[in-house]
């Protein structure tokens, strides 16, 4: 038996893996640029940044999902060119998705031979190499359970082996921790630590900065498409990291003049939204904003930002509390009557809650103010209202198409933005509320919606500003609340506070 | 986009899907080793149609067109109404009943009675969609399940109430003064061209001027392009699911009036079952376009009636152009999928060379 031991017997030896000036660019969006990883031989190395930082890209380019425009992958020193995921599964490389690929009403072994039927059969011997493997890290799997029977840990792990079954040496986690448990994530870096003893290196990417200082041996930090720095765990506090992630640098003083007024045109006292299984997602939230107020919102992601803005909107119901708009109680109003009333909403994902991809321009025009002028004359579309006003948005916003007939599908995301805060700020709102409004967009759209945001306050907007973006906070805001676990925490001037500041309060004050 | 390369782009994708069914279709008949061979088949189905198969093309289409109709309101919003089948027979029975009753005098016995099969089928359909609101069940399955239901009901309440004739079953004959008269375009045996045909000219209208011109429309595309859109947008999604079922089910509802009150004059063995399924096929076809479904509905009732020679003159069964049906139905789905992704490329092609692009590099 010895002389045909199974590969997951011996220890391996993980190649050092490189990435060297990696840069990729989607039509408008360079989603990376001088992008540099060294990922040395059995480690652990976490990859951190915010959402849009250009993660999910780079990790596609290493698993040979995508290809780069520039630069060059480095394996073991040999400079490799990935068509497709089984290059990358040849040298070595796999990856466990966020989301599991696994069929349910399979067996565990049967899911792992799937598509690897020629490595081992898909008879004793795979079933052996199977048991062989998940003996030797600890993760305890049958190979004869049906996948619908196993919990998400489970799941994981078994995600994990059938990257390792495959002979992967390298191993890509993407979020491994999002979907677990305390004591799941703990027996999780358990088995990461078993990986690495024997040999294997995992690139870990991650924005839960706690977990990271945990398991990994070295980290890279990314933001805006491109890596940032490198930290050792040992030598980093989780607040230097969270200024890395969302930047330090404080923008050049706005010579903007103050423009708050003593009127109050929205504010919400005690607001508490609860989830189905009664917990809170929002607690006693509360604050005002004056005409002409920029409020900003920081927080980590996931901390009830999504949860307040569908709450303002009327996409949820409030459990407790109210909300006015100037000095109407707007609890009880739905979407359509807020947007009538003059709120303008910009929304976080502006292609699931902002557009109709597959609709043209000019029809875009019309969502979100179906039952206002120039769309609509009573019960009807007014289409030449619409298609005017279209036009007039992707003039005076810079809208780069050619013309009101395209799909919005064929825009890039910074045109697509332009054309949404155009819209927005048609009909005369009083209300805005801009959530992550520059996310995913080129530099030059982002100076003009940080443009178009200032002009709003200044004509006499009340603007609530949600960003993972603690520059674009500091430099738009006239005051900054921070948002944690559904509650607000801390409140800052943005004249004085610094990053440091923020990033402390972001994740509860301690480092 | 100019309008002709638009116009080119819509009628793409259907004139592939025919070609490919012609091209199955024979295959299918040379495969089963017909004496008569692919071309008699295409020279039958193909001839100029008989003055009577005229007219019985123009009365199917008029009610695949209003099954279609019926079918497309759903689709265009993310509703897949299976249950046209069920709502139409129940909405026929109904205006049957009540028309074979002869409560009111001639043509407002028939206006009355169309109006009844529009609530009936719309408060079938409205079961399904009032389920899906409240409870979160699925459509597909809701008037799947209704159909069969109506199927039985209808079958008890005939047999409770209708008029048994030898071994057959059917509701009261409708007074003459309530039967409408056709307009013969040929002689007298070639058949009427049914008047009532005409809900379906005024259906077809409706149904583009409510899509394209009122926001209840735009409501209704917006929720069927993206329901979190929608949502975002101010549109109740809720509500929108119950008013299209019903608006689907009233439709559904008129589906066999013309060939009621134009030929029938009682639910029985005349009633025509089936167009319902005919009618998912023919929105599918035409792409739940108001336009695009009157060719589908067309074709549709040409190659079923054109058919029927094959039998007299062929060794061919008349069902080979269920094959052609079916076959045109897939390929189409297929073929707009393609077109909609070339389209799709083009238009990016022409947002990439519009005026001043974006070269600015990322600076962090």
């Amino acid at each position: 038996m010895a002389a045909a031991a199974p590969a997951a017997e011996q220890d391996v030896s993980a190649p050092e893996v490189k990435l060297v000036g990696i840069g990729k660019r989607f039509p408008g969006v360079i989603a990376n640029h001088d992008v540099e990883v060294t990922i040395r031989s059995a480690t652990v190395h976490a990859l951190v940044g915010e959402n849009g930082a250009g993660k999910s890209t780079l990790m596609k380019i290493l698993y040979g999902v995508q290809k780069p425009d520039d630069g060059e992958i480095l394996v073991g020193g040999e400079p490799r060119v990935f068509k497709s995921p089984s290059d990358a599964i040849a040298v070595g490389i796999g990856m466990v998705f966020q989301h599991f690929m696994l069929a349910d009403n399979l067996t565990a072994l049967e899911n792992v031979v799937l598509g690897a039927e020629k490595l081992h059969g898909i008879g004793d011997v795979a079933s052996r190499e199977f048991t062989a493997i998940s003996e030797r890290y600890g993760f305890g799997l049958d190979p004869d359970v049906l996948v619908e029977r196993l919990g998400v840990a489970d799941r994981q792990r078994l995600e994990i082996l059938k990257v390792l079954y495959r002979g992967a040496h390298v191993i890509i986690l993407d979020e491994p921790t999002a979907v677990l448990v305390p004591q799941e994530v703990d027996s999780l870096f358990e088995n990461l630590r078993d990986l690495r003893s024997h040999g294997h290196s995992v690139l870990f990417i991650s924005h839960k900065l706690d977990e990271v200082l945990a398991i990994a041996d070295d980290i890279t930090v990314m933001r805006r498409g491109t890596t940032v720095g490198e930290a050792e765990p040992g030598k980093v506090t989780k607040r230097q990291l969270a200024e890395m992630m969302v930047g330090s640098e404080l923008p050049s003083p706005e010579a903007t003049e103050n423009t708050v007024t003593d009127v109050v045109q929205l504010s919400l006292q005690d607001v508490t939204l609860t989830d189905e299984f009664g917990r809170n997602l929002l607690t006693d939230l509360s604050f005002e904003i004056h005409k002409g107020e920029v409020l900003g919102i920081a927080g980590v992601e996931g901390n009830g930002q999504a949860e307040l803005v569908e709450t303002v909107m009327g996409m949820r119901d409030a459990n407790a509390g109210t909300i006015r708009l100037g000095d109407r109680d707007v609890t009880e109003w739905n979407t359509r009557r807020l947007r009538e009333a003059g709120i303008a909403y910009i929304p976080e994902d502006r292609q699931r809650h902002g557009l109709l991809l597959d609709s043209p321009l000019w029809e875009n025009r019309i969502l979100g103010h179906q039952t206002q002028a120039p769309s609509a004359v009573g019960p009807w579309i007014n289409r030449g209202g619409a298609r005017e006003d279209a036009g007039r948005i992707v003039r005076e916003y810079d809208v780069r198409t050619p013309g009101i007939d395209t799909l919005a599908r064929a825009l890039s995301g910074g045109n697509q933005q332009k054309f949404i805060v155009g819209r927005e700020m048609s009909g005369d709102p009083v209300v805005l509320i801009a959530s992550h409004p520059t996310r995913g967009v080129d530099v030059g759209a982002q100076a003009a919606i940080w443009d178009h945001i200032r002009r709003a306050r200044r004509e006499g907007l009340a603007v609530l500003l949600i960003s993972a973006d603690l520059d674009e906070l500091i430099g738009l805001s006239d005051r900054i609340e921070v948002i944690l676990r559904g509650r607000l925490v801390a409140s800052f001037d943005p004249a004085t506070v610094t990053p440091q500041d923020l990033g402390s309060a972001m994740t509860g004050g301690g480092d | 986009m100019n309008t002709l390369r638009r116009i080119g782009f819509a009628v793409l994708a259907p004139v592939i899907a025919v070609l490919i069914a012609m091209a199955a279709t024979s295959l299918v008949i040379v495969a089963t080793g017909s004496e008569s061979g692919v071309g008699d088949f295409w020279n039958i189905i193909l001839s100029k149609p008989s003055d009577r198969i005229m007219v019985d093309i123009v009365n199917q289409t008029g009610m695949i067109y209003l099954s279609a109709v019926a079918a497309a309101v759903g689709f265009r919003m993310g509703l897949f109404n299976i249950g046209v089948e069920g709502q139409y027979a129940m909405g026929s029975f109904a205006a049957a009943s009540f028309a074979g009753g002869a409560f009111l005098p001639g043509f407002l016995n028939v206006f009355v009675s169309l109006v009844i099969a529009v609530v009936v089928g719309a408060l079938w359909a409205g079961i399904a969609g009032i389920l899906r609101t409240t409870r979160g069940v699925s459509e597909v399955i809701s008037t799947i399940m209704l159909n069969a239901i109506a199927g039985i009901l209808i079958g008890y309440l005939i047999d409770q109430y209708g008029i048994h004739g030898g071994n057959s079953v059917r509701t009261k004959v409708i007074p003459e003064g309530s039967q409408v008269p056709g307009w013969a375009p040929f002689d007298v045996a070639s058949g009427e061209i049914w008047t009532l045909g005409l809900i379906a000219v005024f259906v077809g209208i409706g149904f583009w001027v409510l899509l394209n011109r009122t926001r209840f429309g735009f409501d209704l595309r917006a929720t069927g392009a993206s329901q979190t859109a929608a949502v975002a947008s101010g549109i109740k999604v809720n509500r929108m699911v119950f008013i299209s079922m019903l608006i689907s089910g009233g439709v559904a509802g008129l589906i066999w009036m013309p060939a009621f009150f134009g030929d029938a004059y009682s639910y029985g063995t005349t009633f025509q079952a089936g167009l319902g399924f005919t009618g998912i096929a023919v929105a599918l076809l035409g792409r739940n376009q108001p336009v695009g479904m009157v060719f589908g509905a067309l074709l549709f009732a040409f190659l079923t009636a054109q058919s029927n020679s094959l039998t007299l003159l062929t060794d061919i069964s008349a069902s080979v152009v269920q094959i052609t049906q079916g076959v045109a139905v897939l390929a189409v789905v297929v073929a707009y999928e393609l077109v909609r992704r070339a389209r799709v490329r083009i238009e990016q092609r022409a947002v990439a060379q519009a005026p001043h692009v974006q070269t600015e590099e990322v600076t962090a």
